[in-house]
């Protein structure tokens, strides 16, 4: 739902770096989406096509790395994935777990044109 | 033509968690200690807002700021309980931001006031990414929710400081598993503060009033340098 900020912040943020490495162009973005973030690429998507329209980035790909949400237990020490259930431990039970992996919301690199 | 690949490694957020931090700076400037409530729409911040006025504006002096889509309705019983009320309308968007917050900490003399109560939109996605840079975050539940909820939304149960669970006056009514509930939190966010409360009969709110006096008390001590 709130994917238009998101990628507005993306495109304030890649215009930037693509300013000062002097870019004509802007031909991929790649982002690291952790699956806790409550992020839809799609949207994302959506929204890029209108905000990025004359723009250095307008006709830059949208390169989503997805990373899964890894837990391990603290007290058996199994690492899993969430299976769209419950956060506990699916071997023991256990609610003393550590997140791994997950929260990742970032712009790893851009590929530009000079 | 040249093509090449720049690393950057910056969080899509690092703008509004900029301005959070600017928000936190003039906070602590001010002496004021501020929590940012959020929950899902129904869960009663309004009424748990209402009542903390009501309970505290005797000793305190209470700011509130409400972030709405579009009415003043929030704001108003904010105001009618007898806090300070000022109204942010998002103009549809589902969170508040640093920057709305901002605009509003800037035009507001932040010396008068004791306690700054940020009111949310409510939803229990969005408002999780935009830090706002207030000293704590806090999280209404409410029982007719389900006692799922920290298993559904765990960005949201796992950034707040302080969770109340809401309405445990229905929990007679409603197939809602406390533990199960407390045990999903416990597992996302360990250090959590948890209370179980009813605004409507007032049942288990002075610890949060307790806990919010105890807080300002802090805040202030830790800000005079």
């Amino acid at each position: 739902m709130h994917e238009l900020a998101v990628t507005q912040s993306i495109l304030d943020l890649v215009l930037d770096h693509a300013a000062k490495a002097d870019a004509t162009q802007i031909t991929k973005i790649y982002l690291v989406v952790g699956e806790l973030s409550s992020i839809v690429d799609e949207s994302v998507q959506f929204y890029w096509e209108i905000i990025a329209k004359d723009t250095l980035a307008e006709k830059a790909e949208l390169v989503f790395r997805r990373v899964a949400a890894t837990f391990k237990c603290l007290e058996c020490q199994t690492v899993y994935h969430l299976d769209g259930q419950v956060v506990f431990c699916p071997s023991c039970g256990s609610s003393r777990i550590e997140i791994l992996s997950g929260e990742e919301f970032y712009i790893e690199a851009i590929d530009i044109e000079t | 033509m040249n093509e090449q690949r720049i690393p950057i490694v910056q969080n899509i957020l690092s703008a509004n968690d900029a301005i959070a931090e600017s928000n936190r700076l003039l906070l602590k400037q001010a002496h004021l200690f501020s929590v940012n409530i959020m929950a899902s729409p129904g869960a009663g911040k309004t009424t748990l807002i209402e009542q903390t006025v009501k309970n505290l504006s005797n000793d305190l002096r209470i700011l509130v700021i409400d972030g709405d889509i579009a009415t003043t309705l929030d704001a108003d019983r904010a105001s009618a309980a007898g806090a300070t009320a000022i109204q942010i309308n998002t103009g549809g968007d589902c969170h508040l931001d640093a920057v709305m917050l901002n605009k509003a900490l800037v035009q507001t003399d932040l010396r008068q006031f004791d306690l700054l109560i940020v009111e949310n939109v409510g939803n229990l996605i969005c408002p999780a990414s935009f830090e706002l840079g207030t000293a704590l975050n806090v999280l209404v539940a409410s029982v007719p929710e389900g006692h799922d909820k920290p298993h559904k939304y765990p960005s949201m149960y796992r950034g707040v400081d302080y969770v109340i669970l809401n309405k445990i006056d229905l929990l007679p009514y409603v197939d809602f598993d406390v533990e199960f509930f407390r045990k999903g939190l416990e597992a996302l966010n360990p250090a959590v503060e948890f209370l179980l409360a009813s605004c409507r009969t007032g049942e288990g709110l002075s610890n949060w009033y307790e806990w919010l006096r105890k807080q300002v008390d802090r805040f202030r001590s830790l800000s005079v340098v």
